[in-house]
């Protein structure tokens, strides 16, 4: 096989990125290498069944749950598969934990490593050049476009993604939210917290 | 040394821009099927994970740099659909034959898509590579950041971490390396350990005198310090 194939077979089909993913489908579909029912199917576990809303619920049972913290910390795979969140891109997977003195983020320069298992599919931002280019050398200038400040006592840490290994962020529990129940506790985990762009919500 | 997709640390790309809580998980309807047929033409089982990323990081530097993200995911996919000889260029100009392909008794069905997420692919292996390195340990990346079996090849030792003097942060266990596996040289896996650098070591102006990236890098990118 060429190592860098100058003829790139991709230039065959049609430019237009909708079109070309129609063809493509079509092609395989022909040749009977694709089911469109499949796909359908992984279309509807990542837009319906799979996403942030997981994530939120491993990080409300750690703050309400010592035990299931430290197990967390411990074997964060074998504790997010306990609670039945496991697959594709989480194989294995390590919670680190925001406190006041360190602040966690997770990026992938390479490519967009992410814990679809519990975050489901990376946003687009997350995607992004400048994300990717920018958050390893300024991650406070990020944060600041996120909306969050950081005091100056708070390292950031900054996961660069670099193996098949996903990284899940514990944001900090809110003042005033010790009272409440799991899935209140659960609603104030947003999704950027748990890639740590973000902080948790405080309660209302 | 480097290619296009190599940019930890790169000036110029301007700001991030967050996006409301309530977007879609695909902007369109093409990007969802652009994943879609990506992962279901994987369970073709004719190429791994890190053959399928280095095929994206192959597109030329221009095709990196002007394609969306999923435009790279089906470029990507159509130059390996015919490297690995599941298509041939005559299929993608709708010149194919139509004789059985030796292929379909692998295609993805509706009823299997759960199973199949739900394995995922595992990069775990046991080895014959014994640790070198313990927690705590000082360790320096190999200089310059490049694949030492093939030139140009798969790595995943980003650019801006060359040379670059870290601590020992968690060991992973054994995890198969890219940089043969991408290259169908066999998964020869070592030792992963995660390594935390402080941002001083990398970047000429750090925001802050604490701040710390941390990579996920194999024994043989690292030499004792």
């Amino acid at each position: 096989m060429p190592h860098d194939d100058p003829d790139h077979p991709h230039a065959l089909l049609p430019p237009d990125p909708a079109l070309r993913v129609k063809a493509l489908e079509t092609i395989l579909t022909r040749k009977g290498l694709i089911d469109p029912a499949a796909l359908d199917e992984i279309i509807d576990t990542y837009q319906n069944k799979i996403g942030p809303q997981n994530g939120a619920q491993v990080v409300a049972r750690a703050w309400h749950d010592p035990e299931f913290r430290a197990a967390l910390l411990q074997d964060a795979t074998v504790a997010v598969t306990d609670l039945g969140y496991f697959g594709r891109q989480g194989e294995h997977m390590v919670v680190v934990e925001n406190t006041p003195d360190l602040h966690n983020m997770v990026v992938c320069t390479l490519c967009s490593c992410y814990p679809w298992p519990l975050l489901g599919i990376p946003p687009a931002w997350y995607k992004s050049d400048a994300y990717r280019a920018r958050v390893v050398r300024e991650p406070r200038k990020v944060l600041a476009e996120f909306g969050v400040t950081l005091p100056e006592k708070t390292a950031v840490r900054v996961w660069d993604s670099t193996a098949e290994v996903r990284y899940l962020v514990i944001p900090m529990q809110p003042e005033g939210s010790k009272n409440l129940d799991l899935d209140a506790l659960a609603a104030l985990v947003t999704r950027d917290s748990m890639i740590g762009t973000g902080l948790a919500q405080e309660p209302s | 040394m480097t290619r296009v997709h190599d940019m930890g640390g790169r000036f110029g790309d301007g700001p991030v821009i967050p996006d409301n809580a309530d977007a879609p998980v695909f902007a369109t309807e093409w990007h969802a099927r652009a994943l879609a047929v990506t992962l279901a033409c994987g369970a073709l089982g004719r190429w791994n994970i890190d053959i399928s990323r280095h095929a994206r990081e192959r597109l030329s530097p221009r095709d990196y740099t002007g394609f969306s993200y999923y435009e790279k995911w089906i470029a990507a996919l159509a130059d390996l659909l015919v490297e690995r000889g599941v298509l041939t260029k005559a299929d993608l100009i709708g010149q194919g034959d139509d004789d059985a392909h030796p292929l379909t008794l692998k295609i993805l069905k509706a009823n299997s898509v759960a199973a199949a997420l739900a394995h995922g692919g595992p990069a775990d292996r046991n080895s014959e590579v014994r640790a070198k390195f313990s927690i705590g340990q000082a360790v320096s990346c190999r200089h310059p950041a490049a694949n030492h079996l093939v030139d140009g090849g798969h790595t995943r030792l980003p650019a801006y971490a060359a040379g670059a003097r870290g601590y020992i942060l968690r060991q992973h266990g054994s995890h198969v390396l890219p940089d043969s596996n991408a290259h169908d040289l066999g998964e020869a896996p070592e030792p992963l350990y995660a390594v935390r650098f402080a941002a001083s070591e990398l970047w000429a102006h750090p925001e802050h005198a604490n701040d710390q990236v941390v990579l996920d890098l194999w024994q043989s990118y690292l030499a004792p310090l």
